[in-house]
């Protein structure tokens, strides 16, 4: 029996037996291996191996928390947490009813990532850099793998007994292109729930990333200012995670009554073309599971349907707040942290424009292509292009520098006026929160159009 | 640990183990009220061994799995990098005060007690702000033994206190906060709340930006959201190594205006990023990387510094125990001669920046940036009018600080590591809604 299973028949019983509203405790065990590149050369190679646990408990709506490495004395950590709670609480403590669940789910899995001989893993990752220092003009690369498998065992004071396994894969690369002090890179990022095969056959993607980092090196920046842009599957999927996502984590809205009147389910966001979900309940990607880590099952939950506001992500204590079902999306990237709402797998419904009817009568935007990063207020949202195109007289015309694109959330929803038939998922997107970051997740959507967006440039 | 080292040697030539303890503290504030208190205890073990010449690296949890550690490490030696490098032995470390034992002493209730005073100054000065506050302490341990004799030991207090306000009416959001970090207890937490209750002073009425080149002066705030990572990048080593830097083969050339000076200094007391050595064991030093604006250092750690021909700086970095990379311990911006308000005096038309979100997602290595302006204020006449909102500024760094209209008399702490004053840029590409 490994250590956290020992720890949880020993916290099983404790758990029942304190004077709080509310306990649970996660144990968690895991492994993963890394490879970077910088340049040439491998920067860094090596394995890890982690164990620890955490108490959490509620009383009287306060939270104690408490996380740890060291095993030993699991009953004065249960102790030390309800008196935490204790300290913190003075209202009412109100949680959405959930019933108990044993179970356990296995990894989904055929072959465990972190047990590949790290010889095989190198092995394509060198021939990947090949690639990218083969293209003349390329001055340096980078290239970031890594793998985990980890073990999950979650119990509660209602007698949830529930063990998870999960494994991901995420890579990075990046060509740097560099000329007369001028440096521009393209980089290019995806993972898997655990599948290695997902990030193999890439030679012909990862060629023309360094080909286009060269080409960039002569590209002229965007004129600042308000286009019509396309956005690919890969941004628009970035686009709703910052843009729309973040402000469906009801943590930020419940206790928030203006943040609440803004949000009130049945408003029109966007067009009847609009639909927004948010889903851990599909299989297999770097989002999904069974049950979050407050023990509470997945489900598909739509977020805009038809334009309409008609859902939002909730933990069990903002919907008990906010009088809706829960929605199992309580994360925590690990077992240092108490579990937060958080998105799983979120993209845009497809619609039935054509790519080539989308930009067909556009004079002149931009066609912004691929992830660099993204960040959100709620209110305001900054996403970056890897890769950008002017859009000519309905045709995709020259390269350009990247690009930066800005907004209010509320009016881009509403100047989004197509969307394309051809949903793909992006997942090599890692979320930050708070202190947690990065938690798997993914992004997706087909093509997208957005009428008047602010482009940053000279 | 020693049994790890001892169990390494047999099988390696050399070996170096890490190791960094961490208890923590927080009380958490949501919407107002007291949410949470979180204990947090941590710690990590990395093993980083030499064998036939390569470097072999794992890390662990459990103090009691070392020969699973070893193993670990000598299966990744086979494919490690050449190490360049030796192992520093025993060597004497400056003092750098970074230990107060009263921040143990701070009780719970005193922590709460902060907390609530921060919110009741903010909520008492605009009533409708919802605020989240965090109020931390803590201990961090180190240490690390060598097979070359090397051996370090330290432990560091930390305490901070961190606010956030949002303030909404009707679709319309303005966001405001500050935070403190010291080694030492602040009792006082009226320094992150004026900083506050000044920004949504200033925030009160709304003004609105043309779209074109334009007079910006960044807050220390705005400075680091806005140009300090392409700086960080542009003076790692390994940066300047791979050729990845722009200015990497201009040491000794004036790059920046020659008002801008900036170092790394590990040395100062009592600042939650000193410490008496780097996390190779390599005696902290002050390292100057702009004098006069002529580029003069860069930062290393020991296998880069020997891939480069140079000597480490001291600046071998791991975080909680990963293999080690350059890193600044504290980014300074010596101070200037302006006043904050002599800089808005001097502006006919410009703006403000205390905050862009989204800046550090460009193209940092090429020095760009990029970003929403979250919080900014127009300035008109020697005035500022108002927040602005909708709002884009796009700039590069070598462009930027490369003539400085100038640079603020008083540097402030941003977060726990960097330190830096205003600065006055005459003109940058500004788009906005209006």
């Amino acid at each position: 029996m490994s250590e956290i299973e020992a720890a949880a028949r020993d916290l099983a019983e404790e758990l029942k037996k304190h004077d709080a509203d509310y306990l649970e405790a996660r144990l968690e065990e895991s492994q993963s291996s890394h490879i970077t590149y910088r340049g040439k050369e491998l920067d860094s190679i090596g394995r890890s191996a982690a164990a620890g646990g955490n108490v959490r408990a509620l009383v009287r709506g306060g939270w104690g928390f408490t996380s740890f490495n060291s095993f030993d004395e699991l009953s004065g950590r249960i102790a030390q947490a309800v008196e935490q709670a204790k300290s913190a609480g003075s209202g009412e403590s109100s949680l959405a009813p959930v019933e108990p669940s044993v179970d356990e789910v296995p990894a989904g899995i055929d072959r465990n990532p972190v047990t590949i001989p790290l010889a095989e893993k190198k092995k394509l990752l060198d021939e990947y850099n090949d690639i990218i220092w083969n293209t003349p003009q390329i001055q340096t690369s980078t290239i970031g793998y890594s793998d985990s498998r980890k073990k999950v065992v979650f119990l509660n004071s209602s007698g949830s007994h529930i063990t998870q396994e999960r494994a991901d894969v995420n890579l990075r690369l990046a060509a740097i292109a560099a000329k007369d002090g001028e440096v521009q890179q393209v980089g290019l990022s995806l993972g898997s729930r655990g599948d290695f095969n997902a990030i193999q056959g890439l030679h012909q993607k990862i060629g023309e990333m360094s080909g286009h980092a060269v080409e960039m090196l002569s590209a002229p920046q965007a004129k600042g200012g308000e286009y019509t842009v396309v956005l690919d599957p890969v941004l628009a999927g970035v686009f709703v995670h910052e843009a729309f996502g973040h402000l469906s984590e009801s943590d930020f809205v419940y206790e928030n009554e203006r943040l609440k009147d803004i949000m009130t389910l049945g408003k029109q966001f966007g067009g009847k073309h609009l639909n927004i979900v948010d889903s851990a309940a599909v299989p297999g990607l770097r989002g999904s599971y069974k049950y979050d880590d407050e023990g509470v099952p997945a489900v598909k939950t739509y977020l805009i349907r038809e334009g309409e506001l008609v859902g939002r992500l909730h933990s069990r204590e903002t919907a008990a707040r906010m009088n809706e079902k829960p929605t199992g999306n309580a994360r925590a990237i690990n077992y240092g942290y108490p579990p937060i709402v958080r998105m799983t797998n979120t993209y845009i419904e497809p619609g039935e424009t054509s790519f080539e009817e989308m930009i067909a009568d556009i004079k002149e935007g931009i066609y912004a292509k691929n992830w660099y990063g993204g960040t959100t207020s709620m209110e305001m949202f900054t996403f970056s292009a890897g890769e950008a195109y002017m859009i000519r007289n309905g045709k995709i015309a020259e390269a350009l520098r990247p690009v930066m694109l800005t907004g209010n959330v509320f009016n881009t929803l509403k100047n989004i006026d197509a969307i394309g038939n051809d949903l793909d998922m992006n997942e090599g997107g890692g979320c930050g929160k708070g202190e947690q970051s990065p938690l798997p997740v993914s992004n997706g959507s087909p093509h997208i159009r957005i009428q008047k967006c602010l482009v940053g440039g000279s | 640990m020693e049994r790890i080292l001892a169990q390494a040697k047999k099988a390696a030539e050399e070996a170096e183990v890490f190791k960094i303890s961490s208890e923590e503290t927080q009380v958490r504030f949501e919407a107002n009220r007291l949410k949470q208190l979180q204990t947090k205890q941590q710690t990590s073990i990395a093993l980083r061994i030499i064998k036939q010449g390569k470097t072999g690296y794992a890390t662990t949890t459990n103090i009691d799995n070392g020969r699973e550690l070893v193993n670990n490490a000598l299966e990744t030696a086979e494919f490690g990098t050449v190490a360049g490098f030796t192992l520093p032995g025993l060597t004497e470390y400056p003092a750098v005060d970074i230990f107060d034992d009263a921040v143990n002493s701070v009780s719970i209730k005193e922590m709460i007690g902060l907390g609530e005073e921060m919110i009741a100054a903010v909520t008492g000065h605009t009533p409708e702000t919802v605020c989240e506050a965090v109020v931390h302490r803590g201990v961090i341990t180190v240490s690390i033994i060598n097979s070359r004799g090397g051996q370090a030991d330290y432990r560091k207090s930390f305490f901070s206190l961190d606010i956030e306000g949002s303030l909404i009416e009707e679709m319309d959001m303005l966001f405001v906060g500050d935070s403190e970090s010291s080694c030492h207890p602040i009792e006082d937490p009226k320094k992150v709340t004026n900083l506050v209750l000044q920004q949504l002073d200033l925030a009160k009425k709304r003004a609105t930006a043309p779209s074109k080149q334009m007079p910006i002066v960044f807050t220390p705030n705005g400075m680091a959201s806005a140009m300090i990572m392409p700086l960080m990048s542009a003076f790692n080593g390994k940066t300047v190594l791979e050729g990845a830097s722009p200015i990497g083969s201009k040491q000794g050339q004036l790059v920046f205006d020659r008002k801008l000076h900036l170092h790394d200094d590990p040395t100062i007391s009592y600042r939650p990023g000193s410490r008496p050595c780097d996390d190779e064991g390599v005696a902290s030093q002050r390292t100057a990387l702009v004098e006069e604006g002529i580029v003069a250092n860069f930062l290393y750690d020991l296998q880069t510094a020997a891939l480069a021909g140079k000597q480490s700086t001291g600046n071998g970095s791991r975080g909680r125990g990963s293999l080690p990379s350059p890193a600044p311990s504290a980014f300074i911006i010596a101070p200037g001669d302006t006043t904050f308000d002599d800089m808005i005096k001097d502006i006919k038309e410009g703006l403000v920046i205390d905050y862009l979100m989204g800046a550090s997602q460009g193209n940092i290595l090429g020095g760009d940036f990029s970003g929403n302006v979250l919080l900014g204020y127009k300035v008109e006449n020697g005035e500022i009018v108002g927040r602005v909102k909708d709002t884009m500024v796009s700039g590069n760094i070598y462009q930027v600080l490369k003539e400085i209209t100038a640079i603020g008399s008083e540097a402030r702490w941003v977060g726990s590591s960097l330190q830096i004053p205003h600065i006055y840029c005459p003109s940058i590409s500004v788009a906005s809604k209006g």
